[in-house]
């Protein structure tokens, strides 16, 4: 780091540094040039327990050389790396230089992978194993803490492993979902329509998807969707995967289909938030994802026979 | 002059003076010149102050504990780039007092997970991690969405936090109390974790 507010930093960190080092450098010659003349070894004068006494010996040669070994590894860091101030070591290492070789490195050993695998039309992808283990891998890390590891989902969240999409199941809708995300907005009907009003609708869609219905309610709350989730949800209650609307003749509806769950979503609505990944993942890592998500639901195998010409 | 050891053991205020002189170095040479660094006083570009509730929901995340099992502190390798975004900088910190980069990384690390997930899921797996996670061995949380966010204290917590250096303006301070008005504190927690990182968003 070069970036300080001043150039007197540099000089100081500089300057404390050196002077420390050769500090210790004095400090180790000081303490090592002491010779002990003949046997007898100078006494610090005491005498404890009339004959304990306290020799004045200098330290030992190999200690005090460790200390002449560490001062010489010190300077030669000094040198090599960025330490005293703005210099930056004739190595010019920093630490983000490393990380960009360390990405560089990895990316080229990634990019034909993904560059060979996104060429691949993502249903031909979907039997590749390598690229479903691949994808599968991806989905562990970056998916599953909203889909579940098992691709099910749960209460808001999508399973991807049923044939039922909301925004439609073609292996390229599936991949433009993970680009760019989804969001799905359910207004709140509770003000208009008030609480029996929501009731009478929430029969009404429990009459489409087969579940047990009061059918005077059902039959009031037939009008009311008639003149207003009609026109996300249609006239059948098919839905519409064009604008995330969903189909109402199904009971496995994202947010529930029992009475309480339909009520709550109509009057209060829903917002349900798919992230985009394209600036996390980026588009070859989203592509076998898509085809990794698209097989969850449909058998591959099959489909590449069926669309190989002169197939049985 | 023939200088010994037995001169400093026996002389206790030249003594004080060497040791205080030796302890000195490191940090006069590590940590002083921090504070004159561009990189770790300016703050990124994009970064904002947290607001009333988003510095609240930082003291909750505070009183939790948060920290003892999650970081905010994305280091320089791959293996957490790839999984967590754009590692960390110095100048992200800067309204940070104090700063919860953590070091017992139990969890996964949170300095990039605003905008990761929709609020609805933080919510959820605030109340039951394992609603969402079943693999998860996070606590649950569900009192947070049930107690009302404080806001009696919120001025004298946004003026310590100016007194440090947090550029809070005098009518922020006043608007303080009407912004945390019917907010729980899961509410602030989650406006909280929803701006982690979010300066440096999407570079990777």
């Amino acid at each position: 780091m070069s970036d300080f507010t001043g150039g007197f930093w540099s000089f100081y960190i500089s300057i404390i540094t050196i002077a420390s080092i050769i500090a210790c450098a004095v400090l180790l010659q000081a303490m090592s040039t002491r010779k002990v003349s003949g046997a007898q070894a100078e006494t610090t004068g005491h005498s404890w327990d009339e004959d304990l006494v306290e020799l004045n010996n200098p330290l030992p040669r190999w200690w005090i050389w460790l200390f002449y070994i560490t001062i010489l590894f010190g300077l030669a860091y000094l040198v090599l790396y960025p330490g005293l101030g703005t210099f930056s070591g004739s190595y010019q290492w920093t630490s983000i230089k490393q990380y960009e070789d360390e990405v560089a490195l990895a990316e080229a050993q990634s990019a034909p992978i993904y560059e060979k695998y996104s060429k691949i039309d993502l249903k031909q992808l979907a039997t590749d194993p390598d690229a479903l283990a691949i994808g599968q891998k991806l989905f562990l890390n970056n998916c599953a803490q909203c889909h579940s590891s098992d691709a099910r989902g749960g209460k808001g969240y999508p399973n991807l492993t049923d044939r039922d999409w909301i925004y439609g199941g073609e292996p390229e809708t599936i991949k433009a979902s993970i680009m760019d995300g989804r969001k799905g907005v359910m207004p709140p009907w509770g003000a208009m329509l008030g609480d029996d009003g929501v009731k009478d609708v929430a029969h009404y869609v429990m009459s489409l998807n087969g579940m047990t219905f009061d059918s005077l309610r059902a039959a009031r709350g037939k009008e009311k969707f008639m003149t207003i989730c009609v026109a996300c949800h249609g006239p059948e209650g098919k839905g519409n995967t064009a604008i995330g609307a969903a189909n109402l003749t199904k009971t496995n509806l994202l947010h529930g289909a029992d009475e309480p769950a339909l009520m709550e979503t109509i009057s209060k609505g829903r917002t349900s938030v798919m992230p985009a990944q394209k600036d996390l993942l980026g588009e070859a890592r989203v592509h076998i994802l898509a085809a990794y998500v698209w097989s969850l639901s449909n058998s591959p195998g099959a489909a590449a026979a069926a669309a190989k010409p002169g197939a049985k | 002059m023939n200088f010994s050891h037995e001169m400093i053991e026996k002389n206790n205020a030249l003594m004080i003076v060497l040791i205080i002189l030796v302890v000195a170095v490191g940090g006069l040479v590590e940590i002083v010149p921090l504070y004159f660094q561009k990189s770790t006083t300016t703050p990124v570009a994009g970064l904002k102050p947290y607001t009333p509730v988003q510095l609240l929901g930082r003291d909750i995340y505070l009183r939790e504990g948060c920290y003892n099992c999650h970081s905010q502190m994305i280091r320089p390798f791959r293996a957490e780039t790839e999984r967590y975004g754009h590692y960390s900088v110095a100048g992200e910190f800067v309204y940070d007092h104090p700063f919860q980069w953590g070091s017992k990384r139990t969890g996964p690390d949170l300095q990039r997970v605003g905008g990761k997930y929709s609020d609805d899921w933080h919510r959820t797996h605030l109340n039951n991690p394992r609603d969402l996670v079943p693999e998860s061995n996070m606590p649950g949380y569900p009192w947070l969405a049930k107690t009302a966010a404080a806001s009696a204290d919120i001025e004298t917590r946004m003026r310590a936090m100016r007194s440090v250096g947090v550029p809070y303006s005098d009518a922020d301070i006043a608007g303080a109390r009407k912004q945390l008005a019917g907010k729980t504190e899961q509410d602030a927690l989650v406006a909280y974790l929803q701006v982690l990182g979010t300066a440096l968003k999407a570079v990777r």
